[in-house]
């Protein structure tokens, strides 16, 4: 293992990160939810009265980011170099797999972290363990 | 409706913070994952920036019984470290190592005009659905066996 320094950006990360924490200890103290993507999008497939609305507001919210920090900050970059079918590939595993597994990075790595869940951090361990092993594959063993 | 202008905010609030983590450049989270070869440890400053905000937020949750507003607050019930948590956990790490998406910066790069996480996010939708359809075979399946 080499260290990328150039690609390193603790201070910004960090930054982010509080951001990212900023809004969960928003959304449970106010909303009193747990902010977990997969569960917020995953409640809209199958909407029990009068829960679809929360769940579309921050959606909507997530969409505009972008925009705003376009229009302040300037692009946001994203280097995809997966092939489409990699990225279809990859969706249907995100999807079944946050769906089966009761959460993503949010919900498990970020809140679950948090409270100091079990639960969660196994589940943090599982998805990390299963990333590092497949880029592994992918950058190492197949590419 | 003030409760919708909250949630459309710390929506706007998570999604700001992905951007500028670098979480919604799929090449930066596999830069964390590539542990083999050129590390970039950046991910572990926006979890550990996270974290250290969140556990203070959750102390606080846990020794109430409503939120700030007065409403319910939701916290999770479940202990249970079963075969679906670990299972589910795996199949979304090996989504999440292959292009690089979780579903947060996902949605996001779908708001800055990304195709590409256009089609992650629909087949992430599609994986969802197929889940949900899963589980009601799976319920019928037990429901008759009884």
């Amino acid at each position: 293992m080499t260290i990328d320094w150039n690609h390193f950006t603790p201070w910004a990360s960090l930054v982010g990160g509080i951001l990212l924490g900023l809004a969960s200890a928003a959304f449970i103290l106010v909303n009193g939810r747990i902010l977990g993507i997969s569960g917020i999008v995953g409640g809209l497939l199958r909407p029990k009265a009068g829960d679809a609305g929360w769940r579309i507001a921050f959606v909507l919210g997530m969409l505009v980011a972008p925009l705003l920090y376009m229009r302040v900050a300037g692009p946001v970059v994203a280097t995809i170099d997966a092939s489409w079918g990699a990225v279809v590939l990859a969706g249907l595993l995100v999807g079944v797999g946050t769906r089966y597994g009761s959460g993503c990075t949010s919900g498990h790595g970020v809140c679950g972290l948090s409270r100091l869940s079990p639960r969660s951090l196994a589940a943090t361990l599982s998805f990390m363990g299963a990333g590092f092993a497949i880029v592994f594959v992918i950058r190492h063993l197949i590419a | 409706m003030q409760h919708r202008v909250t949630e459309f905010f710390v929506g706007l609030l998570f999604g700001l913070g992905l951007i500028v983590a670098g979480m919604t450049d799929p090449s930066k989270v596999l830069g964390f994952l590539d542990l083999a070869g050129h590390w970039d440890p950046s991910l572990a400053f926006v979890m550990g920036g996270a974290i250290l905000v969140g556990l203070g937020a959750f102390a606080v949750a846990k020794k109430r019984t409503t939120n700030f507003l007065g409403g319910a607050l939701h916290l999770p019930t479940s202990t249970d470290i079963d075969k679906r948590l670990i299972a589910g956990g795996l199949l979304f790490g090996a989504g999440w190592g292959i292009a690089g998406f979780c579903p947060g910066p996902a949605i996001v790069s779908l708001g800055a005009g990304q195709p590409k996480a256009a089609v992650f996010v629909v087949a992430m939708l599609a994986g969802m659905a197929l889940f949900e359809i899963l589980e009601r075979m799976q319920a019928r399946r037990t429901a008759g066996a009884q």
